[in-house]
Order: C-alpha cells, then structure tokens, then sequence
C-alpha cells in the first residue's frame, strides 16, 4: 500500500476544520519548526528533494534557494490557480483539507524570512474558496497566522486572492500581474520571480500540493521523505485520472509507480471492450503516449526520456470510440481561447491551429494541409514569453507524428462526407451565427 | 464561427453594424476617455465601498483590490455594468477604463446584463470526450424553453473536476457527472428554488482513493 501523506483519510468529516485538523496532530509540524533556526527548514526540504507539483518540476528547496540574501521585502505565492485540464488535485485538498496547505504556508514562510504571503485561488473554485477562507481566518483566531505567531516572534500575513478565470493566470509571472490587478500577461524572463516577482521584491512562488507536502516532510524528515520514491522524482504525487476510466479521480501514489498499475490498477482502465488509444501523462499540455507506453513508471526522468512529462499529474485516457481530430480539435479551441494574446506566435498560432482543424472536419481540407499544421506548431514552441503556445503544439505535434495515417483518414473521410452532402447544409454558418449572437443579422 | 462567410459572399454585422459582439451601445468615439470618477458626483453604497476598501487595505498596492473590488460589484448589481464600474474606479480611484481592461480579461466577469442563474458547462477536453458538447446542447435548450427560469448557459474551460465529467458548475455549484437528461432538472431546479441535482453534487462526493476512506 502507497504511503498516504496528504489523502490519508482525508475523507474524514470536517477535516476542514481547525478543530478536527488539531486532534489529527495538525500544526504540530509548525510548533516543532518554530524552535528550529529557520535555515533548517529549507535545509529539510533541499534534503527531501520535493520537485514543484504544478508542472515544471523545479526543485522547491533549489528555488528557495535563489532569493536573494538581502532585505528586500520579499513575499510567498500559492498558486491554487488550478486550471490545466485534467488536473483537479489541488481541489481536494483546499476542499477537504485547507489548514494543511496554510501550515505548509508558515513553515516555508519562517525558513525564508517572508512575512507577506497570497493564495491566488481560481474564481471557479467557489465551495473550496470558502471553506480555504475560513480556515484562514481560524488559523488567525487561533495565533497560527499573524502577529508574534505562537509566541516565537514570527510574523505572518496570509492572503486569500480569488481570480475570474483565465487559465493564463496559472502561468507564475502571468499570475503575478493579476494578482497585481492587472490583466493576467506573462513577463519576460529572466528577472524570474525570485530575485523580481510581486511588487518587484522576491517572491516564491509553489504550488498548493508542493506547500501541503512541507508539514509531511517536517514531520518525517527530509531523509526519510527522500527514500519514498525514485532517487531522483521523491516522495509521493497526487494523481488526476480522467478520461476513459472506470474510476476516475484523485490518487496518491509513490512516485516511480508503473502506469499501468495507476491507469488499471488505481482507476480500473477503459470500459469493457474498449481499448486505450492515447493518454495524456500530465495533462492535456503533454505530449501524447501510446497503448504501449503503458508500462513506462510514473516519475518525473522517466517520462521526460519517453519524450512526454509528468506535468500537474493529470491522466487523462482515451479510448478507441474517439477520433484524432475530435482530440485535438478540443485541445486547439482551448488554447486559442486561453491564449492571452501578448505574444503573436501564440496568439495567431493556435488560432489558426483551431481554424485549420476545423477546416479538416468540415471536408475542406486535404492530406497535405497536416505539413503545414505541423509547421505552425514548431513556429510556435519557444518562441514566446511564456509556454502557452507551446502547451498546444507539444500534444499536437506528437499527435501528428504518432497518428498522422489516421489523420488522413478522417481528413479523406470529411471530405467524402461533404462531397455528398445536399447542397443546402453546406453553408450552416447563418443560422449557427444567429444563435450564437443574439442581435445578429 | 466566423462573421464572414466566402460561399455566401457576405459580411454579417450586429444591429449596430459592429462585426464583433458585445455591447457597443453608449460608446461615443467623439468623447474624451473618462477620468477617475469624481467622488462628489459618483454615489456610492457605504457597504460596498466599506468592501473595497477593506480589501485595498489587504496588500502593499491598492491597486491589487481590482479583481477582488470587480468581484464585489458583481456579486452586488449582477453584473459589471459602466455604473458598477465607475463606482469601483471612484474607491479605488482608478479610471473606469482601466477597469473595463481588466473586467474583459476574465472569463468570469459579466460585461452584459446578467441573468439570475449562470451555468458554466465544461466543454474541455474530458468532458468534452464524454459529451459534455450533448450536456451544453441540452442545458441551452432547457434555458430557452423556460425563459421564466432566468438561466444564462455558457460554454466554460476545464473547470477543474474531470472525475465528475461531464460535469457543470450550477451557480457555482458543482454538479456531476451529468447526462442530457439532467438539463430540464437543472433548469426546473434553479426556477423552484431548489438545491440543484443535490444526488450529483461535487461536495458530497467522497475520494476514490482506497487511502482517503476514514
């Protein structure tokens, strides 16, 4: 059985509570943290080896690291802007369990000096808004937020940031402008965030799993957390399995697990006789695996060298009833819509990206038009701010490599289908326009 | 959707000749940009304004309130209005159109007169695959069948609860997963007032993992 740091028994009733949180040993971490001398914090955490839970997979103790040891004003981010599809981790844990990620909070708050500290939690996420919220203002109540904190001299404040939704805003530097109460556009990089973030100061910036894990790590140790997992992907990861599964849902697993143990194993695989086409490893900004990837172990180097990423660690399964196009043409739309427009390559690119594809299944297409989506897509990768655009292009890239002789197929299929076709519904765009704006001609 | 379409040889143009919607009704290009809004002459509800500011004084920057202020005046008029703006641009002292910049950034902010109930149906990827487009098709059906109801149905992005797919956020009620069926209940639900499809609800729903169960 998988160690449970964060799901264990987080069904528990009014686990969001202070008083339930309190009984089950919460905050216990923090008292022990706060008679330490606060470079034992990060100390522990560069011992666990935690990488960032959010989908770059960036050492948190390396990061810690990188501010600047000066007296700028300095100040924490938690990003709750949780919007990749397929990922719905961080949900279950502000829902059910939200007094674990403040003490996280406070714990990396001492061991970096920061006394300033924002959750930027996603507009959508109302219930778990709330109830995050409230666990804020108990954990003021009780003197685990604020001034003098448990009488050691530490100060802290904690913010809760609601933002309206775009998923942009989860990109960190995008993030930042919004939470500075701008529209949410990424900034070049370098300064990156912790020498130059919010407001100019340094600024830290982790993922709401990354901050839960902290009080498990203080608790056992950075060495001992370390030996959980692969050598280099430690600890243990909640997973987001979507798509074409019997169960799906949250699971937390050992990092290094096989993915056929979490695909069929944890979430029972695709319905009975269906087979698996694709799946997305971390979420639908990662390039595609086949069926026979199946075996490939959940960690952060081994999907990197199958030439995809573990990304937020969301699954999303695909079975053989959908087509290629239907696939991509969803991923398409949500970039294009999703695209902040700050960069051209990103902005036109998916745009035309999602034109195109719908230009394949109207029939108005032809086989040679999938050279030219695939160029569009390597116009794209690196060339912007941010990696927005190249989210889209990495999935659909590795679409077209992997399923370009079924691609044709249904492209040749489109246009058969609108060769035959009477000629009245050729042209539904009137109609479909009307409904769409109302008050259109 | 385009507003051209080639084979018809055609441009087609909104009541107001614009090509792109939304609304255009009140905008006079003629007129100088408006500044930041004279207290004395912009009335502001003291609750309101108490809000505001309570929130401004959340961070190093006041300005930082604006998402926080937007969605204040929102939950208050239904909807981010140009009066609703300039009240917020007056206690922020910010100018409307500043405002206005950051209100059609983001999806969730209203920039149209509002209905009572907004439904935001996932049409993302996983939901999308599991016909959450056949929930979306049905959910505007029902809408437009019950105009008494007061339901705005839109198409939203991956809203975060791919295990409840196809799923939808009622009010901001997760419900889930849903099948076309649930559309008229839905719709029937919000009108009588009722907890919508409580069987289906995101927040009574347990963990899937075997570690989570108490």
């Amino acid at each position: 059985m998988t160690p449970h740091l964060i799901f264990n028994r987080i069904d528990e009733p009014d686990l969001n509570t202070l008083a339930v949180y309190e009984r089950r040993g919460g905050y216990e971490s923090l008292r022990q943290v706060l008679q330490f001398p606060a470079d034992a914090v990060v100390e522990e955490i560069s011992a666990s080896g935690i990488r960032g839970r959010g989908g770059a997979g960036f050492k948190m103790g390396q990061k810690a690291s990188f501010l600047p040891k000066n007296d700028a004003v300095r100040y924490l981010v938690c990003n709750a802007d949780e919007s990749e599809p397929g990922t719905f981790k961080d949900r279950e844990i502000l829902q059910k369990t939200p007094h674990m990620l403040i003490e996280g909070i406070v714990i990396a708050c001492f061991g970096t000096n920061i006394h300033e500290a924002f959750i930027y939690i996603r507009g959508e996420y109302e219930l778990q808004a709330q109830r995050l919220q409230a666990a804020v203002q108990e954990a003021y109540d009780a003197g685990y937020l604020g001034e003098n904190i448990l009488g050691s001299g530490f100060s802290l404040e904690l913010t809760v940031h609601r933002g309206a939704g775009a998923y942009i805003c989860g990109e960190e530097t995008g993030l930042l402008d919004s939470l500075e109460g701008r529209r949410g556009n990424p900034r070049l990089k370098p300064p990156f965030p912790a020498v130059q973030g919010l407001y100019q100061g340094p600024t830290l910036i982790n993922n709401v799993e990354t901050l839960s894990t902290v009080p498990q790590i203080i608790r056992m140790g950075g060495a001992e957390y370390a030996k959980l997992g692969t050598e280099t992907s430690t600890g243990t990861k909640l997973i987001s399995v979507s798509g074409d599964v019997q169960r799906p849902g949250n699971y937390e697993i050992e990092l290094g697990t096989s993915s056929r143990d979490i695909i069929y194993g944890l979430a029972g695989g695709p319905k009975p006789g269906h087979e698996i086409k694709m799946w997305f490893p971390g979420g639908s900004s990662s390039p595609v695996l086949l069926p026979e990837d199946i075996g490939v172990a959940y960690d952060f180097d081994t999907l990197q060298k199958a030439g995809t990423m573990l990304g937020s660690g969301a699954i999303i399964v695909i079975d053989d009833t959908h087509s290629v196009l239907a696939v991509m043409q969803k991923v398409a739309k949500f970039y294009s819509h999703e695209s902040c427009g700050k960069c051209v390559p990103c902005r036109e690119g998916t745009n035309w990206t999602k034109k195109m594809l719908a230009r394949f299944a109207t029939g108005d297409a032809t086989p040679m038009d999938i050279d030219i989506l695939d160029s569009i897509q390597g116009q794209i990768m690196g060339h912007c701010l941010c990696v927005l655009g190249d989210a889209m292009a990495m999935p659909l890239g590795s679409i077209i490599k992997k399923f370009r002789s079924e691609l044709e197929g249904e492209i040749l299929d489109a246009r058969e289908h609108a060769a035959n076709a009477p000629a009245d519904d050729a042209i539904p765009v009137l109609a479909g326009l009307a409904g769409a704006y109302p008050g259109a001609l | 959707m385009s507003a051209f379409d080639p084979r018809a040889g055609k441009v087609y143009r909104f009541e107001d000749g614009s090509r792109v919607p939304g609304p255009h009704e009140g905008v006079e290009l003629t007129k100088d940009p408006a500044a930041v809004p004279d207290p004395a002459l912009t009335p502001v509800p003291d609750d309101l304004r108490a809000a505001i500011e309570a929130r401004m004084a959340r961070y190093p920057d006041p300005k930082s309130a604006s998402i926080p202020a937007l969605h204040l005046a929102q939950e208050r008029y239904g909807w981010c209005s140009p009066e609703a703006i300039e009240q917020v641009a007056c206690v922020m002292r910010l100018t409307p159109a500043y405002l206005t910049s950051v209100a059609s950034f983001y999806d969730m902010f209203k920039l149209t007169p509002a209905t009572k109930h907004t439904v935001f149906v996932c049409t993302n990827i996983t939901c999308g695959l599991l016909g959450g487009d056949d929930v979306y098709e049905h959910l505007c059906a029902a809408a437009r069948e019950h105009p008494e109801a007061d339901v705005d149905v839109r198409e939203f992005e991956c809203l975060g609860a791919c295990d409840i797919a196809p799923m939808a956020s009622v009010d901001g009620e997760y419900v889930g997963p849903l099948e076309s069926g649930d559309a008229e209940r839905i719709v029937d639900d919000l009108e009588q007032g009722r907890l919508v499809l409580e069987a289906k609800q995101l927040r009574n729903r347990p963990s899937v993992d075997p570690g989570a169960a108490v």
